[in-house]
C-alpha cells in the first residue's frame, strides 16, 4: 500500500463543503488556488462533485439543520476519503459553541482527520496542515 | 491473427504509446494554461498520479439508473480510442493503411460521443443527463462540419478513403494546408476539435460552474480514471489526424524528427491557446456559429476543392 499511498499523496482532490459558514473561511480557501499560493504545485485541485473528491473540506460550524446533509455526503464519497475541517468552528465551534441549535460533538457527525484551526486560517496554514496529511501518506 | 497487429494496437501506434504520450501531453496543457495565469502548475507526472490514484479508488455505482452501461461506457469509449489511434498512428508511422479506413475513424469517433452520452444518462442524476443532453447538442452541431471538413483531403487527394493515400498525394503535391480550401479545412477542423474534446469555448456539456462535470459527475474510482485517461489520449489522437491529412504527415529522416515534433507541438499548444483565451458559449451560440457559419463557409471549401483550389 505503500506506493498507492505516495500516488495519493501527490493527487488530492478536495470537495468543499460549506455548512453554515461566515464565508470567512471560503474566501481564505479560494485564496489557494490564486497565483501567490498556487496550491496545484502540489497536484491538488477543487473538483465539482463529492463522488471524485479524496478529501471533504469543511469549513463553518455544524449545527442541527445541516448535520444530516454532512452525514449523506459523506456517505456518497469513494473510499478512501479524507475529512480536513478548517477554522475555528469545526475546532471547537467558535463563539457559537453554546448556541441551542449546535452540534456538541462533531465527531458524532462525522470522524474529522485533521483540523486546521484559525479564524479564518492564513492559507499558509492551510498548506502546511495540508503538508501534514501528506506526511502521513507518505510516512 | 498476426502477432504485430496485436503489437499495434497494445504497444505502439495504440494503447501504451498514446496513453503515455497522452498523459504527458496532459502535463503541457496544464502547465501552460497555468503559466497564462501567472501560476506554477503541476509537477510533471501529476497526470500519472492522478490515473493510478483513480485506479485505486472505490467505484460507486449509483441506486437508480441502468449500471451495467454505466459502467461499461468509459471501457467502450476507451476501446474506440484505442482502436482510432492505432489505425492512425499505423498509417503514420508504418505506411499501412485499407481502404476506406478514414470512414472507420469518423465513425469510432462519433461512437465515442455516444459513449458520452450513454454513460452520462445512465447514472440518473439530473446534472448528468442535463451533461448528456447538451453532449447530444454539440454532437449535432459539430458532426457535419466535421465531416465536410474530412471531405476536403479526400476530393483534393482523388477521391482516396485511404489513409496512406492521402499522405502519399500531399509527398508528391505539397501539403493540404497550402491550398485554400485546405487552409479554411484546417480552422474548421481545429474548432470542430476543440468541440469533440468538449475543450473550452466549447466546454458546455461538463461546464465546471454550472453542472459540475456534467456526464462524469457520478463516476468514481476506475471508471472515471479511464474518462480521464480518454481526455488525455484525444489529445494524441486528433493533433496526429490533422498531421495526417493537413500537415502532411511524419517524416523520420535526419532533421524531419525536429520538424515532426514541431508539427505535433505546434497543433497541441494552438489548441491550448484557443482555450485559454476563450470563455466558455452558450450551446445556442455554439450551434449558430456551427451550422450558421461554419456549415455553409466548409460547405464552400469542398466545392473549392473539387474545382481544384
Amino acid at each position: 500500500m505503500g506506493w498507492y499511498n505516495k500516488r495519493l499523496a501527490k493527487s488530492i482532490w478536495v470537495f468543499h463543503v460549506s455548512v453554515s459558514p461566515c464565508n470567512n473561511c471560503d474566501i481564505e480557501i479560494l485564496d489557494l488556488l490564486t497565483p501567490k499560493y498556487d496550491i496545484e504545485r502540489f497536484g491538488i485541485k477543487l473538483v465539482g462533485s463529492i463522488r471524485h473528491a479524496d478529501v471533504l473540506l469543511v469549513s463553518g460550524v455544524i449545527n442541527q439543520k445541516v448535520a444530516p446533509k454532512l452525514k449523506q455526503i459523506y456517505s456518497q464519497a469513494a473510499r478512501p476519503i479524507f475529512v480536513v475541517g478548517v477554522g475555528t468552528c469545526p475546532a471547537s465551534g467558535c463563539c457559537f459553541k453554546d448556541s441551542y441549535n449546535v452540534v456538541k460533538k462533531r465527531d458524532d457527525i462525522i470522524p474529522f482527520d485533521l483540523i486546521i484551526p484559525g479564524c479564518p486560517p492564513k492559507p499558509e496554514a492551510m498548506i502546511e496542515g495540508v503538508a501534514k496529511l501528506m506526511g502521513v501518506l507518505n510516512a | 491473427m498476426k502477432p504485430e497487429l496485436l503489437f499495434y494496437l497494445l504497444v505502439f501506434p495504440g494503447f501504451l504509446f498514446t496513453a503515455i504520450l497522452g498523459l504527458t501531453v496532459g502535463w503541457i496543457d496544464r502547465k501552460v494554461s497555468a503559466r497564462f495565469q501567472y501560476r506554477v502548475g503541476p509537477p510533471f507526472l501529476q497526470n500519472f498520479n492522478d490515473f493510478f490514484k483513480l485506479l485505486g479508488k472505490e467505484t460507486l455505482i449509483v441506486k437508480e439508473g441502468a449500471a451495467s452501461i454505466f459502467i461499461a461506457a468509459p471501457f467502450i469509449a476507451f476501446a474506440m480510442l484505442v482502436l482510432v489511434s492505432a489505425i492512425i498512428g499505423t498509417a503514420l508511422f508504418f505506411g499501412i493503411s485499407f481502404g476506406g479506413d478514414i470512414i472507420v475513424v469518423m465513425y469510432l469517433l462519433m461512437l465515442f460521443s455516444v459513449m458520452v452520452i450513454l454513460g452520462g444518462s445512465a447514472s440518473g442524476n439530473v446534472y448528468s443527463s442535463l451533461g448528456a443532453g447538451r453532449e447530444i447538442k454539440l454532437l449535432l452541431a459539430d458532426e457535419l462540419v466535421f465531416i465536410l471538413v474530412l471531405l476536403i483531403p479526400i476530393i483534393k487527394s482523388g477521391y482516396q478513403l485511404d489513409l496512406q493515400k492521402i499522405i502519399a498525394y500531399q509527398e508528391a503535391n505539397g501539403m493540404m494546408v497550402s491550398s485554400v480550401s485546405g487552409i479554411i479545412g484546417f480552422i474548421f477542423a481545429l474548432l470542430c476539435i476543440q468541440a469533440k474534446m468538449t475543450l473550452p469555448p466549447f466546454h458546455i456539456p461538463e461546464a465546471e460552474t454550472e453542472i459540475v462535470e456534467g456526464p462524469f459527475i457520478e463516476y468514481s474510482g476506475p471508471p472515471l480514471g479511464f474518462w480521464k485517461l480518454n481526455h488525455f489520449m484525444m489529445f494524441v489522437v486528433f493533433p496526429f489526424m490533422l498531421i495526417l491529412l493537413f500537415w502532411g504527415g511524419f517524416n523520420f529522416e535526419g532533421i524531419g524528427i525536429l520538424w515532426s515534433v514541431l508539427k505535433y507541438l505546434l497543433i497541441v499548444v494552438l489548441m491550448i491557446i484557443i482555450k485559454n483565451t476563450n470563455p466558455r458559449i452558450r450551446i445556442d451560440t455554439a450551434l449558430n456559429f456551427f451550422w450558421k457559419y461554419a456549415t455553409p463557409i466548409s460547405l464552400i471549401a469542398v466545392i473549392l476543392s473539387v474545382f481544384g483550389f
